[in-house]
C-alpha cells in the first residue's frame, strides 16, 4: 500500500510530468488559457493514459518479450496510442455523445502529446508491476491536469499585467511557467 | 538549373534562421528543455533529431504518392517510430554516454512536432531532394537552438561550457539554470531576445493560431 501511495504522488508532485520532467509542454501552453479547458484537457489525458497503460503493459510483456522484440516498443506503442485514441473518440461519438462533446475535441491532440507515450515506456523502465503501472499512470495524469489548472490561474493574472512588449506572449508565458515550476521544487525530498 | 539551384539553398537556410523550428516557429519544446542541462546534450539531441528527420522526410517524400490520404498520420508515425528506433540502437552502439543521458527523450523524438510538422507540410508536398534538403536546414536550426540553450544554462547553471570549467563562473554558479524551473526562463528570455533581433511578430500564442500542425491535429487547441 505504501509503494503504491508513494508512486502516485511522486509522478503527481516531485517528478511532475510537465514542470520537472518536461512532456507535454505544448498541450500545458497551448491549453491553459481557461480553467474549463484546461480540466477538461487534463481529465482526457488522464484518461487516455490510463487506458494506454493497461494496453500497452499487456502486449510490451505477453508479447513483446516472450518474442525478444523488445526494440519493437517504440513503434508499436505509439501506434497502438494513435489507434487507441482513434477508437475512444468513436466510441464517445456513438455511446456517450455528452462526454464526447465535453473531451472530445481533446482527443487528436493527445496522439502527438509526449506525457502519453512517456507514461507508457517509462513504467516499462521503472520494472512496474501490472497495477503499479496504472499508479504511476493515474498519478501522472493528475499531476499533469494539476499543472495545466494551476498555470490556467497563472495565466488569467498575466492577462492584466503590464509587461514589456518584446516579453508579451509566449517569452512571459514561459517565465511564469518557470515560477510555477519553482514552487514544485518545494515538493522534492517528499518521497524517498 | 540555376534557378532550381537557388531554391535549394533557400530550402536549406529557411530553417536555420528564418523559419527556425524552435525559436520561431515554437515546435519540438519539450526536448528544447528537458535535455540542455549541458551544451553537448543539447548538439547530441539537436543530431539525433536530424537523422530521424532526414530519414522520415526521405522515405515520407518517396511514398507520398503511394500512401492514401486517409491513413497518412498513422503511416508517418510508424516511418518516424522506425527511424527512432534506428538511431536509438547506433546510440546505444556507438556512443552509450549520450544514450544514457538522452533516456526516454531520445524515444519521444517520435512524438517531436518538428517532424511530425515537416512530414505533413513539406515532405509530403515535395520531391525527395526538396525535402531533404528542408530536414538538414531544420535540423540546423533545431540544433543551434539547443546549443544555444544548453550552453547558456551549463555556463550559468554550473560555471562549465562543453565539460571545461571555467573561471570565476564556476566559484558560485546559479544551480536553479540547470533545474526545470531555469529551463523554462532561459528559452523564454531567448525567445524575447529573438522577438526584439528580427523585430517581426513570431506567432505570439502557442495555440492552433501560432501552430503549423494545427491541420494534422484537427486544431484541437481552439476549443472554446
Amino acid at each position: 500500500m505504501k509503494t503504491i501511495l508513494v508512486i502516485m504522488f511522486s509522478a503527481m508532485l516531485t517528478d511532475n510530468f510537465v514542470l520537472s520532467k518536461f512532456m507535454g509542454i505544448c498541450p500545458f501552453l497551448g491549453v491553459s488559457k481557461k480553467l474549463d479547458s484546461a480540466s477538461g484537457m487534463g481529465i482526457a489525458v488522464t484518461f487516455v493514459m490510463i487506458c494506454a497503460t493497461m494496453v500497452t503493459y499487456p502486449i510490451h510483456h505477453g508479447i513483446l518479450v516472450p518474442n525478444h522484440l523488445e526494440y519493437f516498443d517504440t513503434v508499436v506503442f505509439i501506434l497502438v496510442i494513435a489507434l487507441f485514441v482513434q477508437l475512444v473518440e468513436n466510441f464517445l461519438k456513438k455511446c456517450v455523445p455528452a462526454l464526447y462533446k465535453s473531451l472530445g475535441v481533446y482527443l487528436p491532440l493527445i496522439t502527438t502529446n509526449c506525457a502519453v507515450l512517456g507514461v507508457t515506456v517509462l513504467n516499462i523502465d521503472n520494472g512496474y508491476s501490472f497495477g503499479q503501472s496504472v499508479i504511476n499512470a493515474l498519478g501522472a495524469g493528475l499531476g499533469f491536469m494539476l499543472a495545466l489548472v494551476i498555470f490556467s490561474g497563472v495565466r488569467k493574472k498575466l492577462e492584466y499585467a503590464d509587461i514589456p512588449e518584446t516579453f508579451k506572449g509566449v517569452p512571459a508565458t514561459l517565465i511564469a511557467a518557470s515560477i510555477v515550476s519553482v514552487s514544485f521544487m518545494g515538493f522534492s525530498g517528499l518521497f524517498n | 538549373m540555376a534557378e532550381n539551384k537557388t531554391s535549394l539553398v533557400k530550402e536549406l537556410t529557411k530553417g536555420v534562421i528564418k523559419e527556425n523550428p524552435t525559436l520561431v516557429m515554437l515546435l519540438g519544446m519539450c526536448p528544447t528543455l528537458a535535455v540542455t542541462t549541458q551544451a553537448l546534450n543539447g548538439i547530441g539531441m539537436g543530431l539525433a533529431t536530424t537523422f530521424v528527420l532526414l530519414g522520415s522526410n526521405i522515405v515520407i517524400s518517396a511514398l507520398r504518392k503511394v500512401i492514401p490520404d486517409k491513413v497518412r498520420i498513422p503511416a508517418f508515425i510508424v516511418i518516424i517510430a522506425s527511424f527512432v528506433t534506428l538511431i536509438g540502437f547506433l546510440l546505444e552502439g556507438f556512443v552509450p554516454s549520450l544514450y544514457d543521458s538522452l533516456g526516454i527523450y531520445l524515444t519521444l523524438i517520435t512524438v517531436n512536432c518538428i517532424i511530425f510538422g515537416r512530414a505533413e507540410m513539406f515532405a509530403s508536398k515535395n520531391g525527395v531532394i526538396a525535402s531533404a534538403f528542408d530536414a538538414v536546414g531544420m535540423g540546423i536550426g533545431f540544433t543551434l537552438a539547443l546549443f544555444l540553450m544548453g550552453s547558456v544554462r551549463e555556463i550559468i547553471g554550473s560555471g562549465k561550457w562543453m565539460g571545461i570549467t571555467l573561471p570565476v563562473l564556476s566559484d558560485n554558479p546559479m544551480l536553479l539554470f540547470i533545474m526545470p524551473a531555469g529551463g523554462f526562463f532561459t528559452l523564454g528570455v531567448i525567445i524575447a531576445v529573438v522577438n526584439k533581433l528580427t523585430n517581426k511578430k513570431p506567432p505570439r500564442e502557442i495555440g492552433c493560431k501560432g501552430c503549423p500542425n494545427a491541420e494534422a491535429c484537427g486544431k484541437a487547441g481552439e476549443c472554446k
